[in-house]
């Protein structure tokens, strides 16, 4: 047989090799960049985790959620509760959040599962509307009004102010890669594939044979977990929680969706320039208030009419461009092929 | 040869209209059967009722000796049971071979290299190697249903149901489909083939039920099916040209 199937191509190489430079700088940022940069940068990289898990859950598992702080939220007052309450290390607690979120996920799913498109999404929402108001009830984490992180806790995760900075840009960058990883080796995989199929047609997917519950539920837990993880480190930043900070709909799911959408829902790419192009908008225009916010809704829309497949979209449809190398390529199927695998 | 698939009084009904009226009748192994009947007369609910895509309100279907009445689509699919749909239904977003692939990797259940293999196979037997890269939502209508064929092929079926795949071919395409479909009863699989266009059917199939109103009007050799006026009169039309 002449074909044979390739994965990636030149352009993905590249921006293969370009990644792990960018890596290495990212990585070596204590030593070059001020406190107030790598507090900007560790957002940036928990918001491009989130953004990356809505992306896989709503994107290409079609479930789309706006409830994804139920826990965000999960996973902040684990933390609280785990560091404070029950004396557990402060790094410890962290991953036993993302272990504790995809164990909340399962019984979760078993009843959200049951609602379909526009319900699905309101009973997410209403899932963490019920648990923002459980945490407002535990009066052992402050109830309402929430609570800090105690002074020795925090002392205890590293020597030192700069240590601990330090050390919560590292984790907030290697959850990062983590989660961008996992999701790329996820889209990689059967499990991937069967996910674009029913993306694409749940019909023909099941007649092929794709069990789309458990599929479903797979993505579910695990993004459901990771998000939580994600919610421990970003409260291990913020050293404070209260129920509305941790359950925030706008926060964690209206400005997530903002990201993936812009930058372009269903790509693996999307995420990433979405959170470019939404830090570069906060930052330029935080400080004019309410203009901030038109601007982002703005944005929103030209970007929905002009470009509804998103920022990457338009620019894959253009060009076929992949910088994740996920698609399968068949070569030797007609005798003149172009270097990026696009038949002539 | 045994039976592969049976029938037990399979009825379902939507309010007063009866798509499968206590239907009871068995495919043997290795069997190629043709199903024909006017519109509307409960052929795709039939398969839908086979594949899991519809559940009967009372009767039981079995497959290879098991009772598959409650098996949901996909695990009927993974058992051996392959379908085309009438009205394509591509995973617009993926290549062609990507579409393939989801077949062999979910519904043969292969992996790796030897998925890779089977595609090949298929897309080159299919004739769709040309167009293994082409994203599956820029196929033309032909092209879409070779792709149905293809990718009910990757999953290995022992029993294939054909949703009419050959409407709207030229006579060329129709002969080059009817030598695939040959090639693939010629490898053992059985198959429900259901179709407008007589002729093509008459080609490969060795029994022919006529359908009408969810009920089996008629049941046999093809010839003799085709030559029975009341098939000719009452289902195709008296000046039918078959």
């Amino acid at each position: 047989m002449s074909q044979r199937v390739t994965r990636s191509s030149r352009l993905s190489q590249g921006a293969a090799v370009l990644g792990l430079l960018v890596l290495i700088l990212l990585a070596a940022a204590p030593w070059w960049a001020g406190r107030a940069d790598m507090r900007l940068m560790g957002e940036i990289f928990l918001y491009l985790s989130l953004a990356t898990l809505w992306n896989l859950l709503a994107g290409y598992a079609g479930l789309v959620s706006v409830g994804q702080q139920a826990y965000v939220g999960l996973g902040g007052y684990a933390l609280f509760a785990l560091t404070i309450l029950a004396g557990v290390p402060a790094l410890w607690a962290i991953p036993l959040a993302g272990l504790l979120g995809a164990l909340v996920a399962v019984p979760v799913a078993a009843l959200i599962f049951r609602l379909r498109g526009a319900y699905f999404a309101i009973g997410t929402w209403v899932i963490a509307e019920v648990f923002r108001l459980g945490a407002a009830q535990v009066s052992a984490l402050g109830g309402g009004s929430g609570t800090s992180l105690p002074a020795d806790v925090v002392r205890a995760m590293a020597s030192g102010r700069d240590a601990r900075e330090a050390l919560a840009y590292w984790l907030a960058l290697g959850v990062a890669m983590a989660v961008i990883g996992l999701a790329f080796a996820i889209l990689r995989s059967r499990l991937g594939l069967a996910l674009m199929a029913l993306r694409d047609n749940e019909l023909a997917a099941r007649s092929l044979g794709i069990n789309i519950w458990r599929t479903k539920f797979i993505v579910y837990v695990a993004t459901a977990g990771l998000t939580t993880l994600i919610g421990a480190l970003i409260f291990v930043q913020k050293l404070r929680i209260s129920p509305d900070a941790g359950f925030s709909v706008n926060d964690w799911t209206a400005f997530v969706i903002f990201i993936v959408v812009i930058g372009g829902i269903g790509t693996l790419e999307g995420p990433i320039i979405g959170t470019l192009v939404f830090f570069a908008l906060r930052e330029t225009m935080a400080d004019m208030g309410s203009v901030y916010l038109i601007a982002l809704g703005v944005v929103a829309i030209v970007v929905m009419l002009r470009a509804p497949a998103g920022i990457w979209g338009l620019i894959r449809a253009r060009t076929g461009a992949e910088l994740f190398p996920i698609s399968h390529r068949v070569r030797g199927t007609t005798t003149k092929e172009t270097a990026d695998g696009k038949k002539a | 040869m045994g039976e592969l698939l049976k029938l037990e009084a399979v009825r379902r009904a939507y309010g007063a209209v009866v798509v499968a009226d206590a239907q009871s009748w068995s495919l043997a192994e290795g069997e190629a059967l043709g199903v024909i009947g006017p519109n509307g007369a409960g052929k795709t609910s039939m398969f839908n009722l086979i594949t899991g895509t519809l559940n009967p309100q009372s009767g039981r279907i079995y497959f290879a000796g098991q009772d598959i009445t409650d098996w949901p689509a996909a695990r009927r699919c993974r058992a051996g049971m392959a379908r085309s749909f009438q009205v394509p239904q591509p995973f617009g977003g993926m290549t062609v071979y990507e579409n393939a692939l989801v077949a062999a990797t979910q519904g043969a259940g292969a992996r790796g290299a030897r998925a890779e293999a089977i595609c090949l196979d298929v897309l080159a037997r299919t004739g769709l190697m040309p167009k293994a890269n082409a994203r599956a939502g820029s196929l033309t209508l032909l092209e879409r249903k070779r792709l149905e064929l293809a990718r009910a092929l990757c999953t290995q079926p022992r029993l294939l149901l054909l949703d009419e795949i050959a409407g709207g071919l030229t006579d060329g395409e129709c002969h080059s489909l009817v030598q695939t479909i040959r090639d693939v009863r010629a490898t053992g699989v059985s198959i429900i083939w259901i179709e407008h266009v007589v002729h093509a059917l008459l080609a490969v199939v060795d029994r022919l039920i006529v359908v009408d109103f969810g009920r089996l009007i008629a049941d046999g050799a093809p010839q003799a099916i085709m030559a029975s006026r009341e098939v000719r009169e009452i289902y195709l039309g008296l000046d039918a040209d078959v």
